[in-house]
């Protein structure tokens, strides 16, 4: 609880002292306070309030001591409006505000994705810097390079603290929802990595993207993000073994999916859907949807999934979303019709060469249509570019048994 | 108010082509235009437009203070994208100064990079 009220608290903050750090100080102090009092004089009654007086009271110390030392006119000026702003009721709208501004900040065009992702992590959600660095699989002192530049940039350069204007929201909102649509992927994805921490953030993304939703209720694609947040997270339990090995779709344990997430994922898109105003997350949730509704993988609606793929790939025209289209494909027609879109003339070959998923994918195509000999070849490409061992694994256990089907039937 | 550079870069191969009388009138009246708006807002606080690199010379000082100098013919490194030209804008945040870098014709040409100007008097 202390860490998610340290978010709210942090972006009010952060609006009234102007810097990052020193809001950041603040509040940690706040925390210590708050960890060391609580137990034993018990939890106030508006645990946020109290945070966030203990956080500014710490912050107008540290103000007044570096006013001191400068002892310059401006900061003194600077210190009395600081005063005043500190003084003033914080309300349930002014903290919504305060998130979203802060969210915009970390989530600024002119920060690096990388940092985007970390400081929207560790400011918005609390994590710490190792906890941050864990799950992004690199060394801590990276982790907080990274972080301290981006906070060093948000300063020097001046970006501002602010939500943008409605015109700008096009060229903004993208990004912002890149942010936290890659929390929600980091968070179920990946296979390697410590999988405590994963799960933390998957659960993180759901909370910014409600977030989001809260602060943005006219925006279908953060409503549709939530959406999408909340039907993968739902099949959390399933998505690995006792082993921590990825379990694929079709084997997944239907029963351990967590139905009433589904269905309140549903119910939010089938209203944003109404408002006419497509974008790639209602599609993707739409997707998800649609597989966590399926009482059985055979029994999945794969026809409306392969044309849900075919608007999301004019919207995205990416790699992975042909891949996922042909699959689907395969599933409503045949394997030959999934082919037939795996190699659609217009792919872009430079950038699947080298990319498991999609020989892994075009062999089991090959293989499901009777013909094992180009089925073989494709693993072995497959092969050669895969990284990861569980992945290897299930490709050569694949092979294997193509392999013996087609001795079989010579 | 805050200052930035905002440093102009353009295609070498750009510079190296002379420009006809019409496509060198067509530039400078984008430019003019770009001057008299960011002008009449107050936000611009400088700024040059450079000769070609082929007219540069870089000075090295061999050894450190007092050493032997050493001058070379050229830009200090050959890169693809050359330094043209640059303004400094006063604005009031990054994003004021993204806005108006992006009106910059160098932008549309080739690429602009904004950098905050320090402050020595906030130090």
């Amino acid at each position: 609880m202390i860490r998610h009220e340290g978010g709210r608290v942090l972006a009010t903050l952060v609006r009234l002292v102007g810097n990052i750090d020193i809001a950041e100080d603040a509040v940690q102090d706040a925390v210590v306070d708050a960890l060391r009092r609580w137990p034993t004089e018990g939890v106030p009654a508006n645990p946020a309030a109290w945070m966030t007086t203990a956080a500014r009271n710490r912050a107008l110390d540290v103000l007044r001591r570096e006013s001191k030392r400068t002892a310059k006119e401006t900061d003194a000026r600077l210190l009395d409006e600081m005063s005043l702003a500190l003084s003033e009721v914080t309300t349930d709208s002014m903290v919504r505000d305060d998130l979203l501004r802060l969210l915009f900040t970390c989530c600024h065009p002119a920060l690096a994705t990388e940092s985007q992702l970390a400081l929207a992590l560790r400011t918005l959600c609390g994590m710490t810097t190792g906890e941050i660095a864990a799950v992004f699989l690199v060394p801590e002192p990276t982790m907080g390079q990274r972080i301290s530049r981006a906070k060093k940039k948000i300063a020097a350069a001046r970006i501002p603290y602010r939500v943008p204007a409605d015109h700008e929201l096009p060229d903004r909102l993208p990004a912002v929802l890149q942010v936290v649509h890659a929390v929600i992927t980091a968070g179920h994805h990946s296979p390697e990595g410590r999988l405590d921490s994963r799960a933390d953030l998957a659960t993180e993304g759901v909370r910014l993207a409600r977030l989001l939703t809260e602060l943005m209720p006219d925006e279908p694609e953060c409503t549709g993000l939530l959406a999408l947040a909340l039907a993968t997270h739902a099949r959390r339990d399933a998505r690995l073994d006792a082993n921590g090995r990825v379990v694929l779709l079709a084997d997944q344990d239907r029963a351990a999916w967590d139905q009433s997430e589904i269905e309140t994922a549903a119910t939010m898109l089938d209203r944003v859907v109404r408002l006419h105003r497509p974008g790639r997350y209602q599609i993707e949730a739409a997707i998800a949807c649609l597989h966590g509704i399926a009482p059985d993988f055979a029994a999945t609606d794969w026809s409306q999934i392969a044309s849900l793929y075919a608007t999301l790939e004019l919207l995205l025209p990416t790699p992975i979303v042909r891949v996922n289209r042909a699959v689907a494909v395969a599933h409503a027609q045949d394997a030959a019709a999934g082919l037939a879109v795996l190699d659609q003339p217009d792919i872009d070959m430079s950038a699947v060469e080298s990319w498991h998923l999609y020989w892994s994918t075009r062999g089991e195509l090959l293989a499901r249509s009777g013909d094992p000999t180009a089925a073989l070849e494709a693993f072995d490409l497959a092969l050669e570019c895969v990284s990861n061992d569980s992945d290897r694994e299930f490709l050569l256990k694949r092979r294997g048994a193509v392999a013996g089907e087609r001795r079989e039937a010579s | 108010m805050p200052r930035y550079a905002a440093l102009i870069y353009e295609d070498r191969a750009n510079e190296l082509k002379a420009p006809t009388a019409e496509e060198w009138g067509a530039v400078m009246a984008e430019y003019t235009d770009f001057g008299d708006r960011a002008g009449a807002a107050g936000v611009i606080g400088g700024g040059e437009a450079l000769q070609p690199t082929a007219t540069a010379t870089t000075v090295h000082v061999k050894g450190g203070k007092g050493g032997e100098v050493v001058t070379t013919d050229g830009p200090f490194a050959e890169t693809k994208e050359v330094l043209g030209g640059f303004y400094l804008l006063d604005c009031a945040n990054l994003d004021e100064a993204l806005k108006w870098a992006a009106q910059i014709p160098g932008a549309w040409h080739g690429k602009v990079e904004v950098r905050p100007v320090i402050d020595f008097s906030e130090m």
